[in-house]
């Protein structure tokens, strides 16, 4: 296989599972805050901190990505 | 087009100490935040100016904030989380200003000259977030001894009641490394994936095309920043609290 369509491959395969990680996390909290509405900045808050542990494995394989074509 | 992962080195302190692009844009933004916080300090007044009361409104609205997250040890680990939350940002911010990356400098490299940018964007270089990673955790190592004591602390990590407890202590000790690792790599990967997504725009359609990059690009930093004290606050409030 060419080394381009590898570096492709790994984040394309690799921004799946956190994509999915990201919509479920984000979908649960629209639901906490629509059944209370009052603790939106704490539902918030703690939405945010969830959703930047399910990036960072995106990001893990972006720099993957980016090291296979660049170096 | 060039894009190199690490920073390139253009010159050297006193002979020995290699200094990279993002070293010296490091140096510029140190500097900029030093004098910005001696200018608040030496300009406070009674009647508060503009910016006064700007830095005051946002001091209240962030400790707060903290203090909703710690409780009562946010005096001592308050001014951990806000440095950070400003280097970074600040960092990040500057990374997106006109020169950087376009201002060159010849540069002898093996006998040959070379021009290599003179400002790159700081966070953009895997040595400066690894450093903040371990100044970061080694803080929260720190600030757990502080509060709850040495015997509570060492008991977290070894465990002799019972075999399943012995090897959560091990888990312990391999998390706070894995802590580094995807702390520096988070900043590092946000960062240089969009410098990178950057250059590909603006070589591509210099025009008009990229201000809905540049705009994403500004928020990506800031949200950066506010997540990386966010995580620094929230293990230590992990690692004090008793089981």
């Amino acid at each position: 296989m060419e080394p381009q369509a590898i570096a492709g491959l790994t984040i394309a395969i690799g921004g799946l599972g956190p994509a999915i990680a990201i919509g479920l996390i984000a979908s649960k909290a629209m639901e906490a805050i629509g059944r209370n509405p009052e603790a939106t900045s704490k539902i918030q808050t703690n939405m945010v901190l969830g959703l930047a542990f399910a990036e960072a494995i995106a990001i893990y394989s972006l720099v993957m990505a980016l090291i296979l074509k660049f170096v | 087009m060039e894009i190199s992962v690490a920073a390139e080195q253009i010159g050297e302190l006193f002979g020995v100490i290699p200094v990279t692009n993002s070293l010296v844009v490091t140096w510029i933004i140190m500097a900029v935040i030093l004098i910005l916080g001696l200018a608040i300090k030496f300009g406070l007044r009674i009647i508060p100016s503009s910016l006064q009361n700007f830095v005051e409104s946002f001091y209240e609205m962030s400790y707060e904030f903290v203090e909703g997250v710690l409780g009562e040890h946010t005096r001592v680990v308050y001014p951990f989380a806000i440095t950070f939350f400003f280097f970074i940002a600040f960092g990040n911010l500057a990374g997106l200003l006109p020169g950087m990356g376009s201002i060159t400098i010849d540069v002898i490299k093996h006998g040959e000259s070379e021009a290599l940018p003179l400002f790159r964007a700081l966070t953009a270089d895997l040595n400066l977030t690894f450093a903040l990673a371990l100044i970061a955790i080694i803080s929260n190592q720190y600030f757990s001894i502080k509060f709850i004591g040495l015997k509570k602390y060492l008991h977290k990590f070894i465990n002799f009641s019972s075999p399943i407890n012995f090897f959560v202590g091990i888990l312990e000790i391999v998390s706070e490394f894995s802590k580094i690792l995807s702390f520096s790599f988070r900043l590092f990967g946000n960062v240089f994936a969009g410098e990178v997504l950057l250059s590909v725009m603006y070589f591509l359609v210099p025009v008009f095309v990229p201000i809905p990059f540049v705009l994403m690009e500004i928020f990506v930093g800031l949200m950066q920043a506010f997540v990386f004290s966010l995580l620094f606050i929230v293990f230590i409030k992990v690692s004090i609290a008793e089981h």
